[in-house]
């Protein structure tokens, strides 16, 4: 299909030396989607130093067009520069939708781009559709409908920007599914040049420390995750046994991460990671909306909660009500003996 | 010249305790009956502040956009060891999203004049969007350090400042001139407990809003000019900023400067609970490892 519109769907193609961030692939798949709606394409913008060979796998994800941005003084993300630079572009090009990862690069330059551009800007989306809405009597083409859980989790808001022309969100890994790439699909490079004051690349990094990931939530099939209900290292403990018995990964609510009981990157939720692992063992997680929305497509879902009443149980096809303590050990002997 | 941070801070509903009685039968949050708190990444932003002005002298401005109440966070910031507090609050900045809030904050920023820093938290609990620090140091044109863990050293004759911030599975070190924003994450350094003295003396400290208050008939302007007058000469003001004050564009603020809407909000509803039961005795755990089994989830 020949595309009516030009490139009006944007994403930021993440990299870090030299490897393009899942999210970024993630967001291409969804883009192209969101493009059709708009009969238009999907492009990607990709900054760093010698990086044109990151275009090939942006064009096989889904990308039309890829804009590219290297430069020495790109080599390692620096907020300003790379800032400085998509904003640049966003204004020459006006495309109406711009997505970014909800990384840390990405919550860090998102907003300064649309603060400068002053467009709408959206965190932490579950969700993006693409509506023609009359309000007020006046057609709105093309609105982004960036939804996402809001005031404590009790609402969906749908969120638009129906009075300016660019619109942007950011999105957590894992909440868009990585389709299958097409290695035989081709798209336009089109190289940018990159030009900056010296005022844009004032802030130096002295030294970067970064190793390389030991999780990796989204490709484990088993995931045993702990809330509130086990705010105890004893407790938690339990789900740590829990999990090495069923050769499983360990992950936390947000209510487990913030008291400490669990590293951040292990987060399951809107505001973590979202999961689609064959089995999802929640143990003492209430389940609110933030959290369902990063693990309620798991294949199958197993409620350990002390409360019958707890939200957990409606997206859970296993329920158990009974005290963690008390069900974890019975539940590991089970599986032991089945072993056997 | 002396140090001048300005803290922006927020007064936020206190997300993470959601009691029974917060619930509205509907199954919604009523906001106005969470208890309001000090965001805590901002006072962890505030900590940050005032270890430098231990460090290096000079001075801390806490400025906050908020309701009149907010004016009890910021004697909390006074308590602590803030030497000025800002209310920037007019009906006219409600329901700001995140862009109209950075150009409020921005003008007041502005409006303050000379600084050499600018701290806040990272997020707020009540939104978690991270896009109000780096959209006002946009539109201050500053250089910004996120997610900021330490600072490692501040060089006032050379004018900049090394940072620790967090990346994914890591960190790196930032060497930035001045002006600077930093947003703070928290565990980057635990508030310290209100200073007894301070707290006697500025918990006296008054807004306009709760001065007019103390006046039986707010249309008395004489009497409240006189109030605001000596609040000011004892040191117990809490300055109070509306849009003019600011020399805001109205237009640019509040739901009018706010690009993004709600278009709609829909109750979380819960879907019927169709999972079954198990009982938390071995027979009832064997009958779910079976059937998970014969599902091919395990093994």
């Amino acid at each position: 299909m020949q595309a009516k519109n030009k490139d009006m769907v944007w994403v930021f193609a993440e990299q870090s030396d030299g490897k393009l961030a899942d999210v970024s692939l993630e967001l291409l798949h969804k883009g192209r989607t969101l493009a059709e709606k708009m009969q238009s394409e999907v492009s990607a913008v990709l900054l760093g130093h010698n990086v044109k060979g990151l275009a090939d796998a942006l064009f096989a994800h889904g990308a039309d067009n890829v804009y590219l941005l290297d430069d020495m003084e790109l080599k390692d993300f620096r907020s300003h520069p790379y800032a400085n630079l998509i904003t640049k572009l966003v204004e020459e090009n006006r495309p109406r939708v711009v997505l970014f990862g909800a990384t840390h690069i990405g919550r860090d330059i998102a907003p300064r781009v649309a603060s400068h551009t002053r467009s709408g800007l959206t965190a932490d989306c579950t969700e993006l559709k693409i509506e023609t809405l009359t309000i007020r009597k006046v057609e709105h083409q093309d609105l982004l409908l960036q939804i996402r859980p809001a005031f404590g989790g009790n609402i969906i808001a749908t969120i638009i920007s129906p009075d300016v022309a660019i619109q942007m969100a950011t999105i957590r890994e894992g909440v868009m599914e990585m389709g299958e790439p097409d290695p035989s699909r081709k798209g336009q490079l089109i190289p940018v040049p990159v030009e900056l004051d010296p005022i844009e690349i004032a802030v130096k990094i002295i030294e970067k420390h970064q190793e390389p990931s030991a999780v990796n939530l989204k490709a484990a099939p088993i995931i045993v995750a702990g809330g509130y209900g086990a705010d105890t290292p004893e407790k938690f403990q339990l789900i740590k046994d829990l999990a090495k018995v069923l050769g499983a990964d360990v992950a936390g609510s947000r209510a487990a991460v913030d008291a400490g009981l669990i590293d951040a990157e292990r987060q399951v939720g809107q505001t973590g990671t979202t999961v689609r692992p064959k089995l999802y063992i929640a143990v003492g997680i209430s389940g609110a909306i933030q959290h369902r929305a990063g693990m309620q497509e798991s294949q199958k879902i197993i409620a350990i909660n002390n409360d019958p009443e707890a939200p957990i149980f409606s997206v859970a096809h296993y329920g158990i009500t009974g005290d963690l303590q008390d069900v974890i050990p019975k539940l590991i002997a089970a599986y032991k003996s089945q072993l056997h | 010249m002396s140090l001048h941070s300005i803290v922006l801070v927020k007064q936020v509903p206190d997300t993470s305790n959601i009691s029974g009685d917060v619930m509205r039968p509907d199954g919604t949050v009523n906001r106005a009956r969470l208890p309001a708190i000090f965001n805590p990444e901002d006072q962890e932003a505030l900590e940050l502040a005032l270890r430098l002005k231990d460090e290096f002298g000079g001075k801390v401005t806490a400025l906050t956009m908020g309701p009149p109440n907010a004016a009890k966070m910021l004697r909390e910031c006074l308590y602590m060891g803030a030497d000025r507090a800002i209310l920037l609050s007019d009906r006219r900045f409600a329901a700001a999203d995140t862009l109209a809030t950075s150009y409020a904050l921005y003008k007041a920023v502005q409006h303050i004049g000379e600084y050499d820093l600018i701290f806040c938290g990272r997020q707020a609990i009540d939104g978690d969007t991270a896009q109000v620090g780096p959209q006002t140091a946009e539109k201050l044109g500053i250089p910004q350090i996120t997610y900021a863990q330490e600072i490692q050293k501040l060089d006032l004759k050379q004018r900049t400042i090394r940072a620790r911030r967090a990346i994914k599975n890591g960190h790196e070190i930032l060497e930035a001139p001045l002006p600077v924003l930093l947003t703070v994450i928290k565990d980057a350094a635990e508030p310290r407990p209100f200073d007894v003295r301070r707290l006697c003396n500025y918990k006296r400290a008054q807004s306009k809003f709760e001065i007019e208050a103390t006046v039986d008939n707010s249309h008395d302007l004489v009497l409240v000019d006189e109030l605001l007058e000596k609040a000011k000469v004892d040191d117990l003001y809490i300055e109070t900023w509306n849009i003019e004050d600011i020399d805001a564009d109205v237009e640019m603020c509040g739901l009018a400067g706010s690009p993004t809407k709600v278009h709609k909000v829909e109750n979380v509803i819960l879907s019927g609970s169709e999972y079954k039961k198990i009982s938390a005795t071995t027979d009832g755990m064997n009958e779910m490892i079976t059937e998970l089994m014969q599902d091919h989830i395990f093994g």
